[in-house]
């Protein structure tokens, strides 16, 4: 099925199902911790093998020898695979570094080595005796040092240029030029990368943990130089990705490569110090914004920088993506640099390119408003667009960004704020900051098989993934209601290469494409299910686990009476994400208390309020929004890999050094989805929010702060040592 | 993680004795710490003798008026104990700022004492260490440098003490007690217990090889407001950036004592005579010849800001 106009009513209007704020049907398996995750499949296959990584310890240069004669010798030791080993092996479409070094090392932890051994702590043991000589070559690993070299990428960040930047800025009466930067961040999901692959002949099975399944399928072949129909990804489960797990990484290759040199199944898991260098990682940026506004506060000149670093081959971190859309101005520029660094491999973790972007942005908006003694709520309502600022012809689907605003602040109590630091509740010293939500709706072709069991069940197969978000719930949701049967007669399966290719979790796009999917799928089963039944498809409604035509009503499963009634489909796309702008708008409201004495920053309450299409289940909706504004306040007070620039690695590689957010960091929260449908987005009228809810957070936070003590601070994290020596004194 | 023998030792000595005639082996109690760093290959003990059959998890007045406190008496336990809660609050407060509530359960009041910096070189077996391999040098030193020490650090180290527990002891004047393989008994102040790294950051106790630390004892109660502040970027389960173990007194003497600083927990008893006159002349003597960098300078203006905000609290 086409989508290429806007969408009308369908059965999906009928909302007896989706809309609802249903408990994931997978929740009491998870719960009962009978979920299958990768590094479980006992169940899946027998006489498991333990493999353990051996990650090189220099950023960059060569293997001179390896010696392995120890370690092949340690009890347990079934085979030890390097890159002498392993044979020719190609680089995945998705990968920027080898996921097996040698000789040549690219970065710090490469994967250098596999030790194959009886049980995991033989593995472990015997991949301590492993002994490695290096030979170290120069390497780059300061972005502020290496960002006068930065080139115009290849791939992922086009200039832009509207009007006539430079003379509008130099003309504006009033202006901001301040550069902000953002650290080097680590997705530090809970369940680590991990598999396990068996060989039957030359065919690979690999229970993984992977949120693209065909994109992994694709490049586990590739790299391992095998057809792509021999092998097999599965992965019904995902305790959390974050974009991490968006590509094959070295535990499913390593995995392959142990099991066949084992000549038995072989599971791997990476352990937490190698999750930090070992994949992939959101990278630094130096952002420099200029934004220059009339006396009045309308913005004429707004310009945006960034620079990124990675290794060569890489992309940039597309932070200035926002600056094109989200505010009006008829003078605009932005700009993508990307310097070589010889740290571990960049790459997306969620909402890449806006979750850095708004923190810079939404703070440059916040001083430009201080500037112009206005109101930041009313500056951004005065900037309002909607329309594409780069061409006004072309409309925003949907932009409900002021009414976020208006309603976040209202509900906030946004009008008990104060001037910087003035406001007192004891020892703590207490600010408000709010900054603007945007990311944009993407679109992905997805198709799923749905079948009509004699049962009168409906199972759905597709190899949409499930990390945590809702996936299986608001899939079954979406066949409920397209076959009017109750949630509790819907199956769904997720997460195998051998269903039908599917959006995949990423960029915010699977709850919203995965979903029309399965609608395209389930209008054919319904055309099935009709012609089975003798009735006219265009006529006939499906509820109550019936089939009615007029006064005729006949059960669902009749239709399948004689056998199962499968229907497969997909959703694809035309043009009207060109024709109108599709994005995801909401606003951020933080309240934060600093300790007088020590600077230490608390989060006190947040408001979240998303305009984001149809919500097809509140409550696993809350959940995203609620996590990602999480993952926002660990990105404005705490998160960052330490780049040691002498050696070259991320210094603070385990949980301990890596702070995230905890329970304590985050006493209240609160989410308000605006009733909205999109008839632009698919015919389920639905965006995503996974990842508008991290957007613009983190400048929220960083205003909070401003406002509380006076102190702006432009370098995220924003922690205590940077407020120090400016805090104001107090009697 | 080495293969490695394990046996449960049936009394201090023979525990204490095991230990000294293997330089391969090690105690464990609660393992919260030497499990992991059995994992990264940081200690490659050969042998684990446990010492938890040794019923040292009792509570008891000591006839002076303080408090022994068994070696094997859990963090848990220890926090709540009425009258620890009642006489030596800063103890109490301290022990519930550390770790987790999982942590504490399993972690052991002599364990608190040995752990191992956080010193984020130590943790990377790829990074040359002094304190792992005397004499490798320090990866540190000239690195990320944030939260190491400022106060007492040496060319070859900076690392820093990482219990919150062993502050509040140092700020009560605790002793530890300790049992040799010959049954020698010794009671070890704790301004002793913990070395400065010098040039041999490898050794950071007192204690000689097969040693057995038995209990810590408490001198009778000095009263005081006793306050612990532990500064940190997340509100709890992390490591102090700096941390104030504070007791004062009506007349505004009294004793503080710092963690986060140094390799040890610091306290100049000669500083606090200067107490009354408030944080910042406090601070001049606790803080003199501190060495920091630019990453770590911080500590300095918020150990006193810190130590100025306990002080104000406690007069209420």
């Amino acid at each position: 099925m086409k989508f290429d106009t806007p969408a009308t009513t369908n059965p999906i209007d009928q909302l007896k199902v989706i809309g609802k704020p249903l408990d994931r049907i997978d929740g009491p398996l998870k719960t009962t911790g009978r979920a299958p995750y990768a590094y479980e499949r006992h169940d899946a296959i027998p006489d498991i093998a333990y493999g353990y990584v051996v990650g090189a310890a220099i950023a960059k240069g060569r293997i001179t020898s390896m010696d392995l004669s120890r370690a092949k010798a340690a009890p347990g030791v079934l085979a030890i695979v390097t890159a002498a080993e392993a044979g020719k092996l190609a680089k995945g479409d998705f990968n920027t570094a080898m996921l097996l070094g040698g000789p040549e090392i690219q970065h710090y932890h490469q994967a250098v080595a596999i030790v194959v051994a009886e049980t995991f702590e033989q593995a472990r043991a015997a991949a301590g005796l492993v002994k490695v000589d290096y030979e170290r070559a120069k390497g780059t690993f300061d972005l502020a040092s290496a960002k006068d070299g930065a080139t115009k990428p290849k791939d992922g960040g086009p200039d832009s240029a509207v009007g006539d930047f430079e003379a509008a800025f130099a003309a504006a009466p009033v202006k901001l030029d301040e550069t902000y930067t953002t650290p080097d961040q680590g997705h530090a999901m809970m369940e680590p990368h991990a598999s396990i692959a068996a060989w039957k002949g030359d065919k690979l099975s690999l229970w993984t943990s992977n949120q693209m399944i065909a994109w992994g399928a694709g490049d586990v072949a590739k790299t391992l130089g095998v057809p792509r129909e021999n092998v097999r990804l599965m992965s019904p489960f995902i305790g959390g990705g974050f974009g991490g797990k968006l590509f094959v990484r070295a535990d499913a290759i390593l995995a392959a490569l142990g099991a066949k040199a084992a000549g038995r199944p072989v599971k791997v898991a990476l352990t937490r110090p190698f999750m930090f260098n070992n994949t992939t990682h959101r990278p630094a940026t130096i952002q420099r914004i200029r934004i220059g506004t009339d006396r009045a506060g309308k913005i004429t000149a707004i310009g945006h920088e960034s620079w990124s670093g990675d290794l060569p081959g890489g992309g940039p971190e597309t932070a200035v993506q926002q600056t094109r859309l989200l505010y009006a101005g008829e003078n605009r520029m932005t700009k993508t640099r990307l310097a070589v660094l010889d740290l571990p491999e960049g790459n997306a973790m969620r909402a890449p390119g806006e979750a850095p972007g708004l923190m810079a942005l939404e703070v440059a908006v916040d001083e430009l408003a201080e500037k112009l003694g206005i109101d930041p709520v009313e500056f951004r309502v005065l900037n309002d667009t909607q329309v594409d600022p780069e061409k006004p012809s072309r409309p925003f689907s949907q932009r409900r960004l002021n009414e976020c605003l208006r309603t976040g602040a209202d509900k906030f109590g946004w009008s008990r704020r104060a001037k910087p630091g003035q406001v007192r509740d004891g020892r703590w010293l207490v600010g408000m900051g709010v900054a603007a939500a945007f990311r944009n709706n993407l679109v992905m072709k997805s198709a799923a098989r749905v079948r009509l069991e004699t049962s009168g069940v409906v199972t759905v197969e597709t190899d949409m993934t499930d990390i945590g978000t809702g996936s299986y719930t608001i899939i079954a949701q979406t066949a409920a209601e397209m076959m009017g049967v109750p949630l509790t007669r819907v199956n769904v399966r997720l997460g195998d290469s051998s269903f039908p290719v599917s959006a995949g979790s990423g960029g915010q796009w699977g709850a919203n494409s995965s979903t029309a999917g399965v609608y395209a799928a389930c209008v054919k089963l319904r055309e099935a299910v009709a012609g089975k039944l003798g009735l006219d498809a265009a006529q006939a409604q499906f509820a109550d686990g019936r089939v009615k035509v007029g006064n005729q009503s006949l059960p669902l499963e009749q239709a399948a009476a004689s056998g199962p009634v499968t229907a497969e489909d997909f959703m694809e796309y035309g043009d009207l994400t060109k024709t109108h702008q599709q994005s995801t708008f909401g606003a951020h409201f933080v309240e934060v208390g600093v300790d007088a004495d020590t600077a230490e920053i608390r989060i006190r309450r947040m408001l979240a309020v998303c305009a984001a299409g149809r919500i097809l289940n509140p409550k696993s909706a809350r959940s995203q929004v609620i996590g990602a504004m999480v993952m926002g306040a660990g990105a404005a007070l705490m998160e960052e890999l330490v780049v040691d620039k002498r050696i070259g690695f991320f210094v603070n590689h385990d949980l301990a050094g890596y702070e995230v957010p905890v329970h304590a960091d985050i006493p209240h929260q609160e989410v308000i989805f605006l009733d909205e449908t999109d008839p632009m987005s698919s015919p389920m009228k639905a965006k995503g929010v996974g990842e508008l809810g991290i957007c613009g957070v983190g400048a929220a936070v960083a205003n909070a702060i401003y406002n509380a003590t006076g102190v702006r601070v432009r370098e995220y994290p924003v922690t205590l040592d940077k407020l120090l020596e400016k805090m104001p004194v107090l009697a | 993680m080495r293969a490695f023998t394990y046996e449960r030792a049936k009394s201090p000595r023979e525990a204490a004795a095991a230990v000294a005639a293997d330089p391969t082996a090690r105690f464990i109690a609660g393992g919260t710490n030497l499990l992991d760093l059995m994992k990264l290959e940081i200690e490659t003990p050969a042998r684990l003798v446990d010492v938890n059959d040794l019923k040292l998890d009792e509570i008891t007045p000591t006839k002076d008026g303080g408090l022994r406190i068994g070696a094997l008496v859990r963090n848990t336990d220890l926090a709540a104990d009425k009258r620890v809660r009642k006489d030596y609050g800063v103890l109490s407060r301290a022990l519930l700022a550390g770790a987790s509530g999982q942590l504490r359960n399993k972690a052991t009041t002599a364990g608190n004492l040995l752990q191992r910096t956080r010193c984020p070189y130590f943790y990377d077996t790829n990074m040359p260490c002094n304190k792992r391999t005397p004499g490798a040098g320090c990866a540190a030193i000239g690195g990320f440098t944030r939260s190491l020490a400022v106060l007492g650090a040496s060319e070859a180290c900076i690392a820093t003490h990482p219990s919150d527990m062993a502050v509040a002891l140092r700020v009560l004047d605790a002793a530890v007690e300790t049992v040799t393989p010959d049954g020698t008994e010794r009671s070890i102040p704790i301004a002793e217990f913990h070395r400065l790294p010098g040039q041999t950051p490898h050794v950071e106790t007192a204690l000689a090889r097969g040693e057995l630390i038995t209990a810590v004892t408490l001198p009778k109660p000095i009263g005081g407001v006793h306050a612990y502040r532990k500064v940190r970027d997340r509100a709890s389960y992390a490591f102090a950036l700096v941390s104030v173990a504070s007791v004062i007194h009506k007349d505004g003497g009294g004793r503080i004592a710092l963690g986060g600083v140094a390799h040890k927990p610091w306290r100049v008893e000669a500083a606090e005579s200067s107490l009354p006159r408030g944080a910042k002349a406090v601070s001049e003597g606790l803080l003199a010849g501190a060495r920091t960098t630019t990453q770590n300078a911080f500590k300095l203006t918020l150990a006193e800001r810190a130590i100025g905000a306990a002080v104000t609290e406690a007069r209420g």
